[in-house]
């Protein structure tokens, strides 16, 4: 017993002098070498691994691009990504990794909400910029001033599709089917239902199901005896795809919503024809004839083989709004760095003219979409701007006026493609107050 | 040397290094030397691994029974303090604060870790009794089916956070985590040299020829699976106040398995195993996130990505090479024994 | 009415594919009393193997053509290669730890399923696949608004086959009738001449069939093939063994069943007694305790005392 102990303190003795470093060295690091470290933490191997390799695939893609323009500010870029299996626990361990081990400037990551929750304060303790390209949740920024986001916020997304169903849709009743593990349906699920509610609707049911479950019929059983006028499905898409087809196949016709998970190549061959009568919200939209998008989508599919899905096209914007920021701060001092990030403004980005606010998320506004299986493609509904941001109305654009909508042509080149036209497209008083639904669409 | 002696110069020897390594995490570290935040983490979650090892190994390695849902009983201590240190840690602390804040933060510690305790060994209790009446593979699953379940009914409580997480004070730090890691494996390893371990040991032989021994073998069983849920509670309450962030996602089946990986790498029903299987399940796939990546054209592959391939590797292998773990029941003190008595001379008549 | 029996063949159609698969946790545990965690894994890798031969084939899951001879082909083909690959894991994994505790080799199948699922990721990357659809898939209304598809009606004729070959196979064939011997008692078997690694590997072979069968037909159901798949389906599959009473084939059957339909009717009336839908996957194991603190040895397995 005595000598398993003093072993034991041998052994931490050993493994503590193995770890010394010298205290207080680390700053004087950060600014030296002639690359920019950018350290990526994702799921690659866990329950949601294909989001952390969408992530990762867009990353690479934007700093690919980013090099072989030659880097920012003469410095190529260099990323470092480690897997932190979905566990927010690993998430923690492997952020601290890459800001103490390899001495990264700046973070990207993570998708979950709950996994960027957990590591978030690790990057805000030690005064390293973290740019979340996907995580939905509030809570995410308001870790602190070193944590921004590029994509919608719950609250957001979650009002937009109440209020396209309840306006556009004159949706009576809705009917809510989430994934009880996911943090980004139920943030979408609760903010859905106040926004309907308060807008006259009622939700006649709320019912979960998990990533995993081969069948979902008797959740839609279910919900097939209220008989909603619309169903909310605020999942992914490796879901969404299948519960549409097995709504249909129980002879449930009504419209289907859902959020930007559902965007994905892959969800044309799970729903397949069951996606007709289905919209969603979105920063975008592969389909959009926007250069910028165009040129993303087709470098995609050539380094990777397949069409980007929106974590993707988040993951991409998320770097090169980095990589924007490191250019404007002019090195990647850290507190310069984040003032950078947090001064972006109008960046365009693939997901729409990206500008950052003071709680730091990203303000946006979001597209409705209608999904037409026969094509695969999205087409493009309506455009709901963010409420009570100034930046949006230079945003959104021209379009209300031309009647050019039926097809996806115009869809998101509101949001990123046109801003030199809009200037003066916008005299047509299109959303004079910031707010809420405008309706483009000749339907 | 008395032995009381022997044990308070032990004691405050393993203090004082747990307590230069706590300073050396410090953001000024000792003297200007330290170890960073990353390596800090493993330390605490060597320990952490240590109380969850050893606690799992006095009933499957001692006891012999077949549990393997540690990680939901975990889940219980974590949540349960987790819940306490939000609702009323700012209180006492507050009514503390002329103690000065670390002692305020290691009394609402030492209030989270008995709740944690308590709450996990009332689990323990609720779960062993019925549990016990099985035997081999059917307790097995019943207690991985328990720790799913408790997994469930956290992720369906939104006071705790749900599926977006629970965020927690951190009032933990490695000098209290050491401590803890230390009072576990001594209460332990005296449990298994005491009368009642014996009696746990003779279940695991066998539990015919015990119970007719006179060993009340439903009793001792439960009191050893009570008795592994309150330290699996502990190591729950110095996660959640260490790590500052709680998840069901963390207590997935998963963990189970990694601390049953961790006793059956080390060597079954030996406390010296534990603690090494404890390091290594710890280490061992952070250590291959080094590995390099290959660049063939195009295609780039990331070795690392193979690191759980790896891990399961080696897992197989030992259970093939070495199907009794690195050190079966034997302790690793007790090689050095036997090199001593190698040293004694033997001659003489017998 | 017409929701209640709806609600019935939902989870009767999700309960045979567990079926299907805790047949083969159950030869396996008959014989070897070896709790084979890989085997959810050998599910996957049977919808993976279907996915590529019917990729193979030419058959795109954006473009249904329904073929018959396509997907016997398809489900052949992955319950051949599920069949080697079961084998090839029995011969390298659990083979050489076949002698030491039970610990060791639960282990050894633990270390197994992990090492399928970690290979699986890394080969064909966390992005769910879709399955192509090879058979016509219509709806038939029963009454009312009761409605059936025909992939749940192939996933029910399918199944049964399967079972009642299986039936066959243990107890009219000699091969059968060896693997009922092995599980009696090992040592013994092997007294009698009885080649008791072959009958082990075709034990292993026929169960990962199976599994690779209920990969293929749940994803003519649910085309959307992932790497992590078979982790929760397996581990329920597994309880339905456990509750039917492990190393009894009926009882499987029985088991799985059960699960389906307990977990649907929750899904569909659980609120009406207080259990919401989300607790759906802690039904399974809530039955399967309350069950064997009644009866320790399963719904239909005897009560066999352990030797000593």
């Amino acid at each position: 017993m005595t000598r398993a102990f003093l072993t034991f303190a041998l052994i931490l003795s050993i493994c503590t002098s193995f770890a010394c470093v010298q205290k207080g060295g680390n700053e004087a690091a950060s600014n030296t070498g002639d690359t920019i470290k950018v350290g990526v933490y994702a799921d690659l191997t866990g329950q949601t691994s294909s989001f952390g390799q969408s992530t990762k695939n867009g990353i690479e893609l934007a700093v690919e691009e980013i090099n072989n323009a030659g880097g920012v500010n003469g410095k190529k870029i260099e990323l470092i990504v480690e897997d932190d299996q979905g566990r927010p626990e690993q998430a923690k361990t492997v952020v601290s990794k890459l800001i103490n081990q390899d001495k990264v400037q700046a973070v990207l990551g993570e998708v979950a909400s709950t996994n960027s929750l957990a590591a978030a304060p690790v990057a805000q303790e030690a005064k390293i910029p973290m740019i979340t390209p996907s995580s939905t949740n509030p809570k995410v920024t308001e870790v602190g001033d070193y944590i921004s986001r590029v994509c919608f916020i719950d609250p957001f997304q979650g009002s937009v599709m109440a209020k396209f169903a309840a306006n556009t849709l004159k949706a009576k009743t809705a009917a809510i089917l989430g994934d009880v593990n996911s943090d980004y349906s139920k943030g979408l699920t609760q903010f859905f239902e106040e926004e309907f509610t308060k807008l006259g609707g009622k939700v006649v049911a709320k019912e979960a199901y998990t990533q995993n479950d081969p069948d979902f019929k008797g959740q839609l059983t279910k919900i097939r005896n209220l008989n909603p006028d619309v169903i909310y499905i605020p999942g992914y898409y490796g879901q969404v795809g299948i519960i549409a087809k097995q709504a249909r196949e129980l002879d449930m016709n009504m419209p289907l919503l859902g959020g930007d998970g559902w965007d994905s190549p892959e969800l044309w061959k799970l729903g397949g024809a069951a996606l007709k009568n289905t919209y969603i919200s979105n920063h975008y939209s592969a389909e959009n004839p926007a250069p910028e998008i165009q040129n993303f989508v087709k470098a995609y599919k050539a380094k990777y083989n397949v069409d980007p899905d929106s974590l993707a096209a988040l993951a991409y914007d998320a770097a090169k709004v980095l990589a924007d920021a490191i250019k404007r701060a002019g090195g990647t001092d850290s507190a310069k760095l984040k003032d950078a990030i947090n001064s972006t403004s109008n960046f365009p980005g693939v997901t729409g003219r990206i500008t950052i606010d003071a709680s730091r998320n990203a303000v946006k506004p979001a597209v409705v979409l209608e999904l037409d299986p026969a094509a695969g493609k999205f087409k493009y509904k309506e455009t709901i701007a963010p409420e009570g941001s100034a930046s949006s109305t230079g945003m959104m654009n021209s379009n209300s006026n031309t009647n050019s909508m039926m097809s996806n042509s115009n869809s998101t080149g509101m949001s990123s493609s046109n801003m030199n036209s809009s200037v003066n497209s916008n005299a047509s008083g299109m959303s004079n107050s910031s707010t809420s639904v405008n309706s483009n669409t000749t339907k | 040397m008395s032995s009381l002696l022997k044990s308070i110069i032990i004691g405050a020897v393993l203090i004082a290094v747990l307590y230069f390594i706590n300073a050396m995490m410090s953001s000024t570290g000792f003297f200007g030397i330290g170890i960073d935040d990353y390596q800090s983490r493993l330390l605490v979650f060597i320990c952490i691994n240590i109380i969850l090892a050893t606690s799992l190994n006095l009933i499957n390695g001692f006891t012999g029974q077949f549990s393997i849902g540690h990680a939901g009983f975990m889940a219980v201590g974590a949540y349960s303090s987790a819940y306490f240190s939000v609702t009323y840690g700012k209180g006492i602390e507050a009514s503390l604060a002329g103690l000065g804040p670390s002692v305020a933060a290691g009394v609402v510690l030492l209030f989270a870790v008995v709740i944690g305790a308590v709450v996990a060994a009332i689990a323990g209790l609720i779960v062993g009794i019925p549990s016990l009446r099985l035997k081999g593979d059917y307790l097995a699953i019943v207690t991985l089916g328990f720790a799913e379940i408790i997994r469930i009914v956290i992720l369906n409580i939104d006071a705790v956070g749900g599926a977006t997480g629970y965020q927690v004070p951190g009032y933990a730090n490695f000098l209290w985590i050491g401590i803890f890691t230390i009072i576990t494996v001594v209460v332990i390893h005296n449990i298994v040299k005491s009368n009642v371990g014996r009696a746990l040991i003779s279940i695991r032989e066998d539990e015919l020829a015990a119970e007719a021994m006179g060993v009340n073998t439903t009793r001792y069983k439960v009191t050893s699976f009570v008795i592994g849920s309150a330290f699996a509670g502990i190591a729950g309450v110095l996660f959640a106040h260490y790590n500052k962030f709680l998840s069901t996602n963390d207590f997935q089946f998963i963990k189970s398995f990694e601390i049953i990986i961790m006793i059956v790498i080390g060597g079954m029903g030996s406390m010296t195993g534990a603690i090494l299987g404890a390091i290594i399940v710890t280490l061992l796939p952070e250590l291959l996130r080094g590995l390099p990546d290959l660049q063939v054209g195009a295609t780039v592959f990331r070795f690392a990505d193979l690191r759980l391939v790896i891990f399961a590797l080696i897992l197989i292998l030992t259970m093939i090479l070495r199907p009794q773990g690195i050190l079966g029941t034997a302790e690793i003190g007790s090689f050095f024994k036997r090199f001593r008595r190698a040293d004694k001379p033997t001659g003489g008549l017998k | 009415m017409d929701t209640f029996v709806q609600q019935l063949i939902n989870g009767l159609t999700i309960g045979s594919i567990y079926a299907l698969i805790a047949l083969g946790y159950t030869m396996v545990y008959g014989i070897l009393r070896l709790i084979n965690f890989a085997h959810g894994d050998i599910y996957m890798v049977g919808a993976y193997a279907g996915w590529m031969i019917a990729l193979a084939m030419g058959f795109r899951p954006e473009s249904p053509e329904p073929s018959v001879i396509g997907f016997v082909v398809t489900l052949g083909g992955s319950m051949v290669i599920a069949a080697g690959i079961g084998v090839a894991i029995e011969r390298f994994a659990y083979r050489p730890v076949r002698k030491f505790s039970k610990m060791t080799t639960l282990i050894t199948a633990i270390g197994m399923s992990l090492l399928i699922e970690n290979l699986a990721v890394f080969v064909f990357g966390g992005t769910p696949k879709s399955f192509p659809q090879l058979l016509p898939n219509d709806n038939i209304t029963l009454f009312g608004n009761a409605t059936i598809s025909t992939s749940q009606i192939l996933i029910f004729i399918v199944g049964i086959l399967l079972m009642v070959l299986l039936q066959w196979i243990i107890f009219k064939t000699k091969i059968g009738k060896a693997m009922r011997a092995v599980s009696w008692n090992i040592t013994s078997a092997k007294l009698m001449g009885i080649n008791t690694n072959f009958v082990i590997a075709f034990t292993f072979a026929l169960g990962s069939a199976l599994a690779a069968a209920g990969g293929v037909l749940t994803a003519q159901y649910n085309p959307k093939i992932e790497p992590l798949m078979g982790i929760i389906t397996g581990l329920k599959a597994f309880v339905a063994a456990v509750l039917g009473g492990i190393g009894n084939i009926p009882g499987a059957v029985l088991g799985g069943l059960l699960i389906g339909a307990a977990e649907t009717l929750v899904v569909g009336y659980g609120s009406y007694i207080g259990i919401p839908s989300t607790y759906r996957d802690a039904v399974a194991f809530a039955i399967l305790i309350l069950v064997l603190l009644v009866r320790p040895a399963g719904l239909l397995g005897s009560n066999v005392q352990e030797k000593v």
